[in-house]
């Protein structure tokens, strides 16, 4: 019996204490018909000795190529305090922070937190946590409908460059309260808005930049925020923390700053680990705090009169409010914002500086590499972070398999959104020159014997 | 605890240059980006040397209660013992460094853990199908009430827009109806902790989605006429939805596919003992009988045969067409699955069934010993399940000892607090889940402290300044409230 420490003289005497024969006896107001004998697919139990060596031996069946993807998900150096203080059993085995005095650990660490996203974002106020990047939009979009009430038309406008997937995951949550989302043109060449062809008939209640787009584009926010907020709408931005060490913050885009900005949290010292744990992230300015989702942590006073951290605004959530709450989110992902707080704090503004001038270093090398093979061309020009989109001759599936042969996760294939042969590659600050000539040498090569293939 | 502990900001500890410097590239090249895209102010990031953070966020740790330091019988949540072998083992670096979007044949270690995973709890459940992604137990509410009305908004019936829910229900019931777009029909609860039978009878009707019922109860009790509430939803044409914020109590003994619930959230990081990590990740994976398999959120993890050998894969929009969607940008906590997975093979078959009878002793042994202690149950004709409420409504008239109190008392002590004031409707109400992981000493010591607060308090004592010996004393919530501090902005202050 794993993880049970009774011995039978315990079992013994607490079935003496309750006045119980047996531990059947405790599950007898149970219609005995509902009962079942046996539980029929789960196996039989396994040591940790052997849980252990069968969890290697999947792990290296997914082995570790080099990974040259990014849509949406970042590969980037971690350093060994963040999850080794994270893991410490302090962290990792209490739970949400509902008795304040014995949880100043978690408080004060989420108030830490609020303080670095709201500097990195430019805007005034942020919650514990959200999801992750795609639920984050949902409950965004939900936040501007009962923020922006002056607007009844529920319609959320989407730049070109905002991710597909949190476009479907936004109206997969927030569709059944009535939002409808749609999108706003893109130019052809660019990628980016088309400002010639912006309609001013549709009375948004919010429109959705997201800066990098998700091609990797970047667009002129300030333009847009300004066109937005004439509409009467709301603007929230999407954006990739990294990127907030060299790009202009959302709380600064326009004349009046994004409202509310959100986006996926795990560049920020989350492993990729197959697509989370990670967290979703959400700012806003300080007169929308009242319709935020999810927890938030505020500075306060004890009876003594000195300072302490406890959850704020309680009013707002779904054990106060019930059906009236701002969401039915409750706990969510608070162990990867304790690992993203000690994250910054170790890498601290000039740190996440330099991480992200190398990833768009290497990724401007590797887009320059790859460039000058046949076949390959930029898909949009213009500026990017450290994300490109590539456009191919040929389709890019086979090319992606030739190359996973290889070891090397040589990219995210666009195509399916881009309308042609397209292909998303990213190069983070964990790519050293050698990987990026290796990728090309074998992007090249592949190309060749692909060609040879069809000829 | 240390009350003198170092609480200061690590923005306090900040000094212009310092930093972590093993920790980021060197240097950094002047980028082709437009300067009217860059940002020109310099964000007040910590500027701490690596030790220092370390110290840090250690010190914090320290300031918090835990499962791996004290006793933790919050009720409702499930405070077991979480595996240290879990967490080491999901995060080996293959998995960890696994990109979401990776092509599957640099998955199929991970796939075929998802895959299993899925028909273990298929098993524990009694379902047809199980959809891992939802992210939290309440994304897997919102995610069973989508499927609800996507059936019935299938089949042309788009007038059932109404969820019942019980009034001792989790907050998360009605506000995630709400979020699809329902409205809620509350039922009463009987003397004994059962649902008012007649009230029910009354509440369902032509435009009745369904109905969202945790069993046992948030009550601790088991619904015992399941079945007739069962057969009174389905006959009015509702779904029954099981949420499995108890499922601990009736592990491998009784499955709600038995009880003919057509959908069920678990949640893993309860049952199956993923971390609660200071609120968070959750995992809320959804099971679903033969109704429900078509609309299942996507992604779902498939096997088919390939060369010869089991072959895993992803199932989306072209397998499942009439899926509710998608709920997170990949596939939901998968960390924590791998977790979960890993706790669920430790356990094994036997150990399932291990887990709801150790629990339910738990829980009927500490209820015993503080009713004999004098305190008095919520529901003394009733057995417990996995928890049990205490109400402290008499020593709250005569002796002024609140739950309130009594928690803050309890921190005191060394022990976490109980849940306190939920369910609603019981008056100064403590939910006590002890978990099968505690042995019979803790709960006796626990007995202890319970009857040495209540002695003091009978003798005069008074608990309303409690805790003393905590870092920091009983917190001023209206403040909070009132004078918005969200942040550390020195330049304000």
């Amino acid at each position: 019996m794993p993880f049970i420490p009774h011995t039978e003289k315990d079992t013994r005497e607490m079935l003496e204490a309750i006045g119980a024969k047996s531990i059947d006896d405790l599950f007898d107001e149970i219609p005995e018909e509902l009962k079942i004998d046996s539980l029929q697919h789960v196996p039989d139990a396994v040591t940790e000795m052997e849980i252990s060596r069968l969890m290697r031996q999947r792990a290296r069946m997914d082995g570790s190529p080099m990974c040259f993807i990014g849509a949406g998900a970042y590969e980037h150096h971690i350093p060994t305090a963040v999850w080794d203080i994270a893991t410490r059993g302090e962290f990792y085995s209490a739970y949400t922070p509902y008795q304040a005095e014995a949880s100043q650990g978690t408080l004060q660490t989420i108030y830490e937190y609020q303080t670095m996203i709201t500097e990195l974002t430019g805007l005034d106020v942020s919650n514990a946590s959200l999801y992750d990047g795609a639920s984050a939009l949902a409950e965004a979009s939900l936040m501007a409908v009962r923020t922006n009430r002056r607007v009844k038309s529920g319609r959320i406008l989407l730049a070109p460059g905002v991710n597909p997937v949190y476009e479907q995951v936004a109206v997969a949550i927030a569709g059944a309260q009535g939002l409808s989302f749609e999108r706003l043109p893109a130019d052809a060449g660019t990628g980016n808005i088309d400002f010639n062809a912006l309609p001013d008939d549709r009375e948004p209640v919010a429109v959705v930049l997201q800066q990098p787009s998700f091609a990797g584009t970047l667009d002129d926010v300030d333009r847009l925020a300004d066109w937005a907020h004439a509409q009467g709408a709301l603007v929230i931005g999407i954006v990739n923390p990294t990127s907030l060490a060299l790009l202009k913050p959302p709380g600064q885009w326009g004349e009046g700053g994004a409202d509310i900005a959100c986006g996926e949290g795990q560049p920020l010292g989350v492993p990729m680990s197959s697509g989370g744990p990670y967290f979703g992230f959400m700012t806003c300015k300080q007169g929308h705090v009242r319709q935020m989702p999810g927890r938030i942590v505020g500075r306060t006073t004890d009876l003594d009169g000195n300072p302490g951290f406890a959850l704020t605004l309680q009013a707002r959530e779904q054990h106060i409010r019930r059906s009236k709450a701002t969401s039915n989110i409750c706990t969510n992902q608070g162990l990867m914002v304790t690992a993203a707080t000690i994250h910054m704090s170790l890498l601290g503004f000039d740190g996440l500086a330099s991480v992200a001038k190398a990833s768009h270093a290497n990724t401007t090398t590797l887009v320059d590499g790859l460039c000058d093979i046949d076949g390959v061309e930029r898909l949009y020009g213009g500026p990017y972070f450290h994300e490109v989109a590539l456009k191919l001759d040929r389709p890019v599936a086979p090319l992606l398999d030739a190359l996973a042969e290889r070891d090397i996760l040589g990219g995210f294939d666009l195509s399916q959104f881009a309308g042609t042969h397209a292909l998303l590659v990213c190069a983070t600050e964990t790519k050293t020159a050698a990987d990026l000539a290796a990728f090309v040498a074998a992007f090249s090569d592949v190309m060749a014997s692909d060609q040879r293939k069809h000829a | 605890m240390n009350s003198q502990m170092d609480k200061n900001l690590i923005f306090d500890k900040s000094r212009s240059g310092r930093r972590a410097f093993a920790q980021a590239p060197f240097g950094g090249e002047a980028t082709a980006i437009p300067a009217s895209l860059l940002r020109s102010d310099r964000p007040r990031l910590p500027e701490a040397s690596e030790l220092q953070t370390v110290r840090h966020f250690t010190r914090l740790s320290q300031m918090n209660f835990s499962i791996d330091t004290q006793f933790y019988p919050l009720g409702s949540c499930t405070m077991k013992y979480n595996p240290r072998a879990c967490n080491a083992l999901a995060l080996l670096p293959e998995f960890a460094g696994r990109h979401p979007l990776g092509p599957v044949s640099h998955g199929q270690g991970f796939l075929s853990c998802m895959y299993e995973l899925q028909e273990m709890l298929k098993d524990v459940t009694g379902m047809k199908g199980v959809s891992l992604t939802p992210m939290a137990g309440a994304q897997g509410e919102f995610a069973g009430v989508a499927m609800i009305k996507a059936y019935h908004d299938s089949r042309g019936d788009h007038d059932r827009t109404e969820i019942i829910c019980p009034d001792a229900a989790h907050g998360t019931n009605p506000a995630t109806a709400t979020m699809c777009g329902c409205t809620v029909v509350e039922v009463p609860t009987g003397p004994e902790g059962d649902i008012d039978f007649d009230a029910l009878k009354n509440a369902v009707g032509p435009k009745t989605a369904g109905i969202m019922l945790t069993n046992p109860s948030t009550l601790g009790v088991f619904e015992r006429r399941i079945k007739d509430v069962a057969d009174i939803v389905h006959g009015a044409g509702g779904l029954l939805y099981y949420d499995g914020a108890n499922l601990n109590a009736i592990l491998g003994k009784v499955r709600p596919g038995d009880m003919d619930f057509d959908v069920i959230h678990m949640n893993l990081h309860k049952t199956f003992s993923t971390p609660h990590g200071g609120g968070g990740p959750g995992s809320g994976a959804v099971g679903v009988n033969n109704r429900l398999l078509p609309f299942m959120p996507i992604p779902v993890v498939g096997k088919r045969e390939k060369n010869g050998e089991d072959y895993y894969y992803w199932l989306a929009e072209d397998d499942i067409p009439q899926s509710i969607g998608r709920l997170s940008g990949f596939m939901g906590n998968s960390g924590v699955l791998l977790r979960a997975y890993v706790y669920m093979r430790m356990l094994g078959r036997a150990g399932m069934l291990r887990v709801s009878e150790y629990a339910t002793l738990n829980a009927n042994y500490l209820a015993a010993r503080l009713r004999d202690a004098g305190f008095e149950l919520a529901f003394p004709t009733r057995r417990a399940s996995h928890e049990f409420i205490v109400t402290l409504k008499q020593e709250a008239k005569v002796f002024n000892l609140t739950a309130m109190d009594l928690a803050k008392a309890l921190l005191d002590k060394n022990y976490h607090a109980p849940t306190t004031y939920f369910p609603l409707l019981v008056p100064e109400c403590l939910l006590i889940e002890p978990t099968e992981t505690e042995s019979k000493e803790t709960l006796d010591n626990f007995v202890t402290a319970m009857i040495e607060i209540a002695t003091a308090a009978k003798e005069g004592a008074q608990f309303k300044d409690a805790p003393y010996s905590m870092p920091v004393r009983r917190l001023d919530d209206v403040k909070a409230a009132r004078q918005l501090d969200l942040a550390y902005r020195p330049e304000e202050t």
